[in-house]
Formats: C-alpha cells, structure tokens, sequence
C-alpha cells in the first residue's frame, strides 16, 4: 500500500520539475534535437520505416489508389468509383460474402471454445504438460500448404480414403467431404481449427499462468467444483485476452483464403468461394491481365469492414475488458 | 561519445543493408554476347529434358558464338502469366496459348516480328489459319505458331484390359464411351472417364465436349461483336452425358475437383481410365508426371450432332517487346532454330528428333500440322528412325483426326468464361438434381453480360 501511495507523489514532483526547468521551456532546435540524440534514434529507425514504408505502407496506399482506377499495371486511368460499383454489381459477391461468413461463424462456434477447453484441461494436468504442449502446437509448425495436402489425403472420398476407412469401422458410410457443396465448407473449418488451435492453446496456457493461484484456493475453500472455478475464476480473468482472441480469428477468418483456395479452388459450384478466392479471381483469373481495380476495390471494402467491426468490438467491450 | 559510437554502428547497420539491397539487383558480370533468356520447361520437369535442352543450347551457340542462352523454368499458367507479363519477369522468349496471342498484341505485349517472319519465309509458309492468331488488323506479325493439337481421347489401356476391354479397339461414340467407362469402373474401382473441372479448365473440356456434340459455346457476328449461345444442344448433351455416367453409373470416380496438372497426375498414377485434352499430352505425361508409356493410348474423341469438331489450339513463340534490337534478332535466331526449321528443315528436323530421342524425349507425338500436312508427312518420313513414342497405341488418333474439322476456342472473354463454366461442371457433378437447363441460361446471361461489358 506505501508502494502505491508514493508513486504519484513521486510522479507530481517530477512533473513539477519538468516544467519549471530553463531546459524544458528552451525551443527546441536542430542541434538540440541533434544533441539529444535523435540522428542517431532515426538512423536507428530507418531499417524499420523502411522496411514498413516499402513492403507495408506503400502498397497498402497503392492499393487505395489502384482501387480508382482501371489498370493493366502498365498503363492506368481514373474511373472514379467504377470499380467499387463492379464489385457490388457481382452476383458472386453476395455468394462470397455468405461463405466467408458461414466460414467464420462455424470457425467461431467450433474453432474459438475448443483451444480454451483444451487449455483449461492442460493447464490441470499434474504431470507431462511440456508433452502436451508440444503436440497441441505440432500443427503449428507444419507449413500450410503441407498440411492441405496432406488433409487432401485425408478427405479422399473414395471408400478407400483414410477419413472414410476411419467411419466405415463404425458403420458410417464414405462422405464427400470437399467434393460437395454441402460438407465443403465445414471440411474446410475442420482442417482449420485443427491448423490453428496449437497457437491459441499456447497462448491460452500463458494467460492461465497469470490467474493468482489464490483465488483458486478461495473458491475451493467456499467448496466450487472445478466448472464453477473455470466459470467464476478463469473465465473472468481470461476475459481480456479472450476478447482479443475473439476479434483475431474474426479478422483471420474473414480473410480466409488458404484453405478454400487450395482445397476446392472456391468449388463445388462456389460453395467455397470466400471474399478473398473473389478477390484473387479478379486479379488472377484472367492470363490476360486481371482486373487489378475491382479486386483492389473488394479489399479496400473488406478492410474498411474489418476495420469499422474492429472499432466497434473495442467500444463495445471496453467496460467489460477494463473491468 | 557513447551516443556517436551507436549513431556511428547504427550508420554502419544502415550502410550494409541498404548494399546489400543494391547487390540484390546488380547485374551479373557481362561476357560480351548478347544475352537471351528462353523459356524452357515447366518446374519439376525430369532431368533428361534440360539434358536434351542443354545439348540443343550448345549447338545453337556453336553456331552463333555471339550469343549466350540462359535457359528459364516457364508454364504458361493463367493465373500467373498476367502478373508475370506487368512485372516483366517473362523469359525474352516465351510460349502463349493461340487464345491469348490476339489480345496481347492489340495491348502492344507482343514484339512485331513481321519483317523477320517474313525474311525467314514463314509468313509464306505458316497455315494461314493459324498465322491469322498472331496478325493484327493490318497482316503484322507478332509471333510464330510453333505447335497446334486438336483434342484428343486419351485412355489408359491397362485399366482397358483389366475390365476385359480391347486396349486396341477404344470407343468411338459417346455411348461406347460411358459403356466403357462403366465397365472400366465396375471392374477396377478407379475412375472410368472424368474431365477437368476447375481453374478455367472445366470451361475448356466442356468447351470441347460441346464441339464433340456439335454445338458451339459462341458466334462471332463478325462485326467485332459476340453473342453467347451456352444453352445449346451440344452442351446440354455434353452435361447430360456427364450427369449420367456420375450419378447412374457412378463411373467417374470420386474426385470431381481436377484441373490440368492434376488430372495429368491422377491419369499417369492409373486412377483415370480416360480423359480428354489436349493430342500434345503425351510428351508431359511422360516427362512430367512419369506416365508409364506401355499403358497410354490416344483415340479422337468422339462426335455426334450436326456440325461438330475438334476444338483445336496451341502455342506461338513470342518475345517480350520491352527487349533491345541486338536481343531481338537474336531470339528470332533462336526461336528459328528451336521451334521452326524442324518443322521443314531435313537436317534440322533429323538434328532435333535425334538429340531428343537421345535423351529419352519423346518424339513423334500426336500433332496438328503448323504447315500444310504435306510438309508435316515428309517430316515425320524424315524423323521416323527416331520416333519413340508407341504410334501404335496411337493410331486411333493418326487414323481418326483427318475426318474431324479443327474448331477455334472461342475468342471473347475466353477464359473468364471458361470460369464461368467451370461451376456448371461442377455443379452438375456433385449435385444430383443440378438443372441443366437452369445452369446453362444462366451461365449464358453472365458470359453476354461478360462479353458486353468488355
């Protein structure tokens, strides 16, 4: 309690100080500016504005800009909103918008409770947990592209397929799985919840290292069962980074272009079309130069999208979080 | 002195990335030839075929001593080209689908090599047909037509024989096709027929099915102008066909997610009983997905219906028009000796069929001629001793093409209508109540809508 008593006394005089100061009041100057050390601060910021300017922000404006116009990345000119009015005149987008909401809400109601169920379970485990940790993460570090093809093989619908010798021993017969309209989609979430679950565990595991073992003991002496200590205890001091988590695999599953893209190509009959496969078909569709500003235009939308539900999450949970 | 040392180490940091950035892009040291980057094979392709393209590479600078080849990884690949093409990664020599060659000469992509196909007689001797492909408006020359195919029925006889079928009798009518298929899969569990049905090519393969069938996916009104005529009986058929050997006779297997590479691969691994593509296959086949050659065989396909072909194409050697004089005549050099003077030089054509057998390439594969048919039968008389491809699994085909009439691709919004095309194949084979008549009217409003808005 003394602790937090002095420090803002501590912080009032200091600020006080600072303001009275000659140094303080002074102008600043090129040379103070160079005296204080900030040539060295920009040469020492330079690698990363840089790297960001080139690889991040430039192309991010580029694509604003490419969003106007009608372009073959050789020779462009204006059209205004041409391209954004294309978009929405695409009978494909409200497909795509569907499918990529289908996508995120089952990655929602399966993807987002089963790492944290996980992490809780792990996190009771007495003995082995580095073990446990190191196969829930194994997913991880497959690369992407390896773990489609091999969930490719998987999914072979043929009765032979390994997906279908697996329920065949329990009398289920083969499934399409990504080679109908119906089961594409929710094959695709399957594989990626499987691919990214080791990721949210990790950090699920970290956050339950921060819940003071004391409360805990609290609960168990008013005699909670261990759902009651999860409900009461974990889950509300979880609460900030599941928010976070949340927003995360809202952004990422809005985006989600791997999986579709790879397994299906958008098909059976679009059902797998999501905004992203759109997007890289206007751009990419067509050998003889693609669509480059209608599918700048889509991003440019989806991000304005992503950006305005990201804004809104962060008002709407602000109390919760911060309380 | 502790805020210069680190402003100092930092201004060295910065130094060395920003060189070796710049090393990133300095050109290698140049040996006074003139430099030509070709293209050569797709990635993956076995190690024989850069044998034989490395014994051709050195020939050709042999005999032109001022030019060094470099031999570049190329597929032309829909997706890719585009982006390849604005980025100017594109090989100085490259290949294009008979397709893309109009527009990218009326978007001035294409390097105008009128006055050396003409030197060198070709703009004589080239089928005009196919020289059409790469002249614009005025007769000017952007390329030259190096190979043409038609579209081929390509069978694997070993799945033939083990469902009892004569390998050496392939089917000749649509009806013969789905019997066999039926039986192929019946017998073997593998896929009878299948078709590609994604990444434009499900619009392609029923593209060409709807030729089969004697219909036509597009008019050209000749007036600059196209009308899209889908719904014709010819697709209809086409899908119906589709629609009753997957959902009646169950005989097209399981995958119906295929594009060009893949059903390649499924065909040489013995999952595919038959398939169409392209008469050219066999080389890729072979050289890239390690196809078994005792068990290929190759047929026409089929046809029925009023007026129906052969969808045919191909690919032009072109150049980049971003390349300097000196470069340019030395890949029209090339070009000549690497996909021309074969075609009607005795010596070249024996030169090229040797260094190619020599290195286990395949040679003799069923081709459209690029000439007149004549040239292309004293051709093959010259190549003959050479010729390792097994032409009497293939005579099907060598004794069926002459009656079939070559049909063009369609020419506006080709392969964004191809994608348009692909969802109908889809959707007819992995629904079982898919309407055709609902799918095809409506693929037709978009492909009008398509081409109007071009």
């Amino acid at each position: 309690m003394t602790i937090t008593e002095k420090a803002p006394a501590l912080l009032e005089s200091e600020r006080e100080q600072r303001v009275l100061t000659p140094r303080a009041r002074q102008r600043r100057s090129p040379l103070t500016w160079f005296r204080g050390g900030g040539l060295s601060n920009l040469i020492f910021l330079a690698p990363m504005l840089i790297v960001f300017g080139v690889f991040s922000w430039s192309p991010i404006i580029q694509s604003f800009i490419m969003s106007l116009q009608k372009t073959n990345l050789i020779t462009s000119q204006w059209v205004g909103l041409d391209n954004f009015a294309n978009v929405l005149a695409d009978p494909l987008l409200g497909t795509a918008v569907l499918n990529t909401l289908y996508f995120a809400g089952l990655a929602l109601v399966f993807g987002f409770p089963l790492p944290l169920l996980l992490a809780v379970l792990m996190s009771e485990v007495k003995r082995g947990k580095g073990v446990y940790s190191a196969l829930a993460y194994l997913p991880v570090i497959i690369p992407p592209v390896v773990a489609v093809l091999l969930w490719k093989f998987f999914y072979d619908a043929s009765p032979t397929g390994v997906f279908n010798t697996i329920i065949g021993w329990v009398g289920i017969p083969p499934q399409p799985w990504i080679q109908s309209a119906v089961s594409a989609m929710p094959s695709l979430v399957l594989e990626a919840t499987w691919a990214a679950a080791g990721g949210s565990i990790i950090i699920y595991l970290a956050a339950l290292l921060s819940v003071p073992p004391e409360l805990y003991d609290a609960a168990e002496v008013d005699g909670a069962s261990i759902w009651r200590k999860i409900w009461h205890v974990t889950l509300p001091q979880l609460r900030g980074v599941l928010f976070i988590m949340l927003i995360l695999q809202v952004i990422a599953t809005a985006q989600v272009f791997l999986e579709p893209f790879l397994f299906t190509g958008g098909g059976p009959n679009n059902s797998t079309v999501t905004v992203l496969v759109l997007i890289y078909r206007y751009a990419f569709q067509n050998s003889l130069g693609g669509n480059y500003g209608e599918a700048t235009a889509l991003s440019v939308m989806l991000a304005i999208v992503l950006a305005v539900l990201s804004f809104a999450y962060f008002k709407l949970t602000e109390r919760w979080s911060s309380n | 002195m502790k805020s210069r040392s680190k402003a100092l180490v930092a201004g060295f940091a910065a130094f060395g990335i920003v060189a070796s950035l710049a090393a990133c892009t300095t050109p290698g040291a140049s040996s006074g030839k003139t430099e030509i980057r070709v293209a050569t094979f797709p990635a993956g392709a076995d190690a024989a075929a850069y044998e034989a393209f490395a014994v051709q590479e050195a020939q050709f600078e042999e005999a032109n001593p001022d030019i060094d080849v470099i031999g570049v990884e190329y597929e032309w690949e829909g997706p890719t080209f585009a982006v390849q093409l604005a980025g100017g990664s594109l090989p100085d020599v490259f290949t294009v689908p008979f397709t893309d060659a109009k527009t990218l000469l009326q978007n001035d992509q294409l390097m105008d090599v009128t006055a050396e196909a003409e030197a060198l007689g070709y703009a004589d001797k080239i089928n005009p047909i196919l020289l059409e492909a790469v002249q614009d408006d005025a007769g000017n020359i952007y390329g030259f037509p190096r190979q043409a195919y038609a579209m081929g029925l390509h069978y694997n006889r070993e799945l033939f024989e083990a469902a009892g079928l004569d390998p050496d009798s392939p089917p000749t009518t649509w009806e013969e096709v789905r019997e066999d298929a039926k039986a192929i899969s019946d017998a073997t569990g593998k896929a009878g027929y299948m078709q590609m049905t994604m990444n434009n090519t499900g619009g392609w393969q029923l593209t060409a099915a709807t030729v089969a069938h004697g219909g036509r996916t597009q008019v050209d009104n000749g007036d600059g102008t196209y009308t899209s005529t889908i719904n014709n009986p010819g697709t209809v058929a086409a899908l119906e066909f589709l629609k009753t050997a997957r959902w009646e006779d169950n005989s097209l297997g399981s995958n119906f997610l295929l594009d060009w590479g893949t059903i390649n691969q499924e065909f040489a691994a013995g999952n595919i009983g038959m398939y169409t593509t392209g008469s050219d296959i066999y080389t890729a086949l072979v050289r890239d997905f390690s196809l078994d050659p005792s068990v290929y065989g190759i047929t026409v396909v089929p046809t029925d219906g009023e007026d129906p072909g052969t969808l045919g194409g191909g690919d032009i050697a072109v150049m980049s028009p971003a390349i300097d004089a000196a470069t340019k005549a030395a890949s029209v050099k090339w070009i000549d000796f690497y996909y021309m003077q074969r075609l009607f030089n005795e010596d070249a054509a024996k030169l090229d069929a040797k260094t190619l057998a020599d290195s286990d390439q395949a040679v003799g594969t069923p081709l459209l001629p690029i000439l007149d048919d004549e040239t292309e039968q004293q051709r093959l008389s010259w190549i003959e001793e050479y010729v390792n491809v097994p032409r009497d699994q293939m005579t099907g085909f060598f004794d069926g093409i002459g009656a079939q009439t070559p049909v063009g691709e369609p020419k506006a919004q080709t392969q964004a209508i191809y994608a348009l095309l692909d969802a109908v194949v889809q959707a007819v084979l992995t629904d079982q109540n898919a309407d055709i008549d609902a799918l095809l009217t409506k693929a037709d409003e978009d492909a009008q809508a398509l081409i109007d808005g071009n």
